[in-house]
């Protein structure tokens, strides 16, 4: 690991006693009538990553806000090494040495990439103008210490999540940040871009950075952490070294119940194919791709970030317009970039960014349930808001779907019930296909084997099941055959006993097999 | 690691150069779109292009000009302030009046106009963050308030041009190689301020919180202070801008700039800024501003109706926002194309 190698070279890991870099003793938090923090510990170590795991709603997006300065707490203590601090914003967490990268990157589009990493710290030179010529060439220094390439003179805006994660860690890294807390990562991020960020991580422990890692893939918290934390319902459960619990006993701790199987176990005959898409072609798409879903079936869609996944199932629902190629619902084929028409033939999708894509956030849940029902709903032209509240509930239900009313603005839930929303709203409309992109993407163990039920029973009832998904656990636990894309082309399709984690990264990579 | 993370480091440079361009291209419109209507108009009177039409024209131009600027740097904010042309009444009559009964020095004048600009500008920023009170609403009151306070000072009577030293009316009157004390005036202070947006952390400040507010707060930009100072900056600017009204017309009564704030939002969407923050400069907003007074100027000249003036003003700022969702849309699709090119 290069990384590692040189920065461990320039700073040398302090050895010292066990005081914590940063500690959080007895913090409690309450937002009007919602207890989001009663009694939270953590201690992080120098040259140690940590990991916070929890269910959703367990506390840890608050905690790590406390941490940044963001919030106060209410009760309980802050302290930097050994002495007891306040932050008053988050500029006095940053001086503390303590740097955050947020799940969803908060990033400033209209700036320049170096802009973004410097921003409020940019290097001046004469009358303390900025040095624009230096800043580059120090954001270019940062990307070349982690082995990417970016432009630091192009604006952000256009970024993939993963290379706006990047940005922020470079932002970390170039304030020598003595704690980086990385708030779930690799949510967004593909297989190889994920190994990228491990690589990145490694290289800043071993230097002796403290690093608070927030994950819900167990695969990860295993590989990168030397100690992990469980949180539940807003209080300190453990804290353990890595090697001494096993997964099953943290699942355990998290939701306070034995863990089932995540992903349940179907064996239905699939049936006639439903949707076939026939060399498919778009702008942002390098290929042509071919396939098709029958129905009971779930097959998913594996790659890397920016193989095309996405793009193929919006030209597929028609949010955008293809070039060529058609595509068939029960034969018939549908008119190119006209949702309605996709979804007058039975099709739903999904999509991946549900806060942008999937959820009116001010809107009450029941208007998010009932959106692509409204003319069903409505009785002469009015919707009457009965019809709509029975809808709403009948498929929230059906969901078990967490809130407090249904008039509740949808962005007042948590990720994993949001989702339930999205998935409610296109239940209602009894689809025959079911396009699902990232369906479980940074929500928490339980709502994920809900979500995974759902989808099996859906398939069990004869529903066409499309899954675009970067988590290869997910993939391969779900799906009755895996459609591997690369570079806009699908690079090879495995059945379910073909499909290894290793076989579909092969052809994620279009790596040779290994001789 | 994989293959593929241990690719070396190679960094493409594409992406801004042609964002460059576009950028450039825009204000280079805008130059373009002034060439053509003075050519156009000079093609029917040659006398468009004297020495005393341009004078005329950089004098209408200077205030608005330099109230652009003001205006840019709020609305790059996500912000707006719709009471620059109460401002100028106010300050333009206050300061009038001192210089008329009490008899202050020249220089004395003008401070106090920047004086009572920026107080009305604390006034709004306040408003808007203490307040949290939308911009856009915000200061559509303080433009009522502050004419308000102009009336009521005033009452009915109005400043002469033969109450006000003549040491005033000649720094409103006069030039320097041909160019208006104003028009220089207003050029010098936009320059400046595009120094300051363009090479100044907290000018850089104020593009980021227009951006992203919430990365704002999240990166411990200083948000109150930051908006702060920019609705301070504008109406401070609006104050500087009653001054010189005061010192180009010599009669100042409490309806002067009356309906003016329009006229400077449109220069500045013309030239570019974002009406959602984060984007543009001040020199497309000084540009949008001489755009617009080439336009008032010229019309008349090939005898087109007031009519057609607000019309042909109105389509420009359709047109300019057109333009800007086409480059965003381009720009977007541009970059994207990039991001799938590095990937590979």
């Amino acid at each position: 690991m290069r990384l590692g190698a040189s920065l461990a070279a320039e700073i040398q890991p302090d050895p010292g006693p066990a005081v914590p870099v940063a500690a959080l003793r007895g913090v409690a938090k309450r937002f009007g009538a919602v207890k989001a923090l009663t009694d939270a510990h953590l201690e992080l170590h120098g040259g140690e990553t940590h990991a916070l795991v929890g269910e959703n709603g367990a506390g840890k997006s608050t905690l790590i806000k406390i941490l940044a300065g963001l919030y106060r707490p209410d009760a309980g203590s802050i302290e930097i090494d050994g002495r007891r601090v306040e932050f008053d914003g988050t500029a006095a967490a940053a001086a503390a040495g303590i740097a955050v990268i947020y799940q969803e990157p908060a990033l400033f589009g209209d700036l320049t990439v170096a802009e973004n990493i410097f921003i409020g710290r940019q290097p001046r030179g004469r009358f303390g103008m900025i040095d624009r010529a230096e800043m580059n060439r120090r954001a270019a220094a940062l990307f070349e210490r982690l082995g990417v390439a970016l432009d630091p003179d192009r604006p952000a805006k256009g970024l993939s999540i993963a290379d706006q994660q990047l940005i922020e860690i470079a932002g970390a890294i170039s304030v020598d940040a003595r704690v980086l807390v990385m708030d779930e990562p690799t949510a967004a991020l593909s297989g190889v871009e994920a190994e990228r960020l491990f690589g990145v991580v490694e290289g800043l422990r071993e230097a002796g950075t403290a690093v608070l890692f927030i994950s819900h893939r167990f695969d990860e918290v295993e590989a990168l952490c030397q100690r992990v934390t469980v949180m539940r319902d807003g209080a300190h459960v453990s804290t353990d070294p890595m090697d001494a619990v096993t997964v099953d006993e943290l699942i355990g701790r998290m939701v306070g119940r034995s863990f089932e199987a995540m992903f349940p176990h179907r064996s239905t005959e699939p049936g006639p194919a439903v949707l076939e898409v026939d060399r498919l072609r778009r702008g942002g798409l390098a290929g042509e791709v071919s396939f098709s879903v029958r129905a009971g079936e779930i097959v998913a869609l594996a790659g890397l970030v920016g193989a095309g996944r996405s793009e193929v199932v919006q030209a597929v629902f028609g949010i955008e317009p293809r070039d060529s190629g058609t595509v068939r619902v029960d034969g018939r084929r549908l008119p190119s970039g006209r949702p309605q028409a996709a979804m007058a033939a039975g099709v739903a999708l999904v999509p991946e960014d549900r806060r942008q894509q999937g959820l009116l956030l001010d809107l009450s849940i029941m208007r998010n349930a009932t959106l692509v029902r409204r003319k069903s709903l409505a009785r002469f032209g009015f919707l009457t808001g009965r019809a709509e509240r029975r809808e709403a509930a009948e498929w929230t239900a059906r969901l078990r779907t967490r809130y407090g009313s249904l008039h509740d603005a949808a962005g007042t839930l948590s990720g994993g019930n949001q989702q339930k929303v999205v998935l409610a709203k296109w239940l209602s409309t009894d689809p025959k296909v079911l396009i699902v992109d990232e369906p479980t993407r940074g929500i928490d163990v339980a709502t994920k084997a809900e979500v995974h039920r759902l989808l099996s029973d859906l398939a069990a009832d004869g529903v066409a099941v499309l899954m675009v998904s970067s988590e290869l656990l997910e993939v391969l636990g779900m799906a009755d055959r895996v459609l591997v894309m690369r570079e806009g082309s699908i690079a090879g399709e495995l059945d379910r006993d073909r499909a290894t984690e290793e076989s579909v990264m092969r052809l994620a990579t279009g790596q040779e097999a290994p001789a | 690691m994989t293959a593929l993370g241990e690719r070396p480091a190679a960094t493409a440079r594409t992406g801004s150069t042609a964002l460059d361009l576009v950028l450039r291209f825009r204000a280079l419109g805008l130059v373009l779109a002034l060439a053509a209507l003075v050519a156009a108009t000079t093609a029917v009177n040659a006398r468009f292009l004297s020495a005393q039409s341009l004078r005329d024209l950089l004098f209408a131009a200077a205030i608005t000009v330099l109230l652009a600027t003001g205006m840019t740097v709020v609305v790059l904010t996500r912000g707006i302030d719709l009471s620059v042309g109460s401002v100028l009444g106010l300050s333009a009559y206050l300061t009038g009046s001192l210089l008329s009964s009490v008899g202050v020095p020249v220089p004395l004048a003008i401070l106090t106009g920047l004086a009572v600009g920026a107080a009305c500008g604390t006034v709004n920023g306040a408003i808007v963050h203490f307040g949290r009170v939308p911009p856009l609403v915000a200061t559509l009151g303080t433009l009522y308030v502050f004419r308000g306070v102009v009336y009521f000072v005033a009452g009915g009577s109005r400043i002469n041009a033969s109450d006000l030293p003549g040491a005033f009316l000649d720094f409103g009157s006069g030039t320097v190689l041909g160019v208006p004390y104003l028009f220089a005036l207003a050029v010098a202070v936009l320059a400046v301020v595009a120094v300051f947006l363009s090479r100044y952390r907290s000018g850089r400040d104020l593009y980021a919180l227009g951006s992203n507010p919430e990365a704002a707060r999240l990166s411990g930009i200083p948000a109150g202070r930051r908006l702060m100072g920019a609705y301070v900056t504008c109406g401070a600017l609006a104050g500087l801008g009653g001054v010189l009204y005061a010192a180009r017309f010599g009669t100042v009564d409490a309806s002067a700039g009356y309906g003016l704030e329009l006229d400077i939002v449109a220069a500045v969407v013309v030239g570019g800024v974002a009406i959602f923050g984060g984007s543009g400069t001040v020199v497309g907003a000084g540009l949008g501003a001489l755009l617009l007074a080439v336009i008032n100027n010229a019309l008349p000249v090939l005898s087109v109706s007031q009519f057609w003036q607000q019309a042909i003003v109105g389509a420009l700022i359709l047109a300019a926002i057109a333009l800007d969702r086409l480059v965003g849309a381009r720009t977007a699709r541009a970059l994207r194309r990039k991001a799938a090119a590095d990937a590979d």
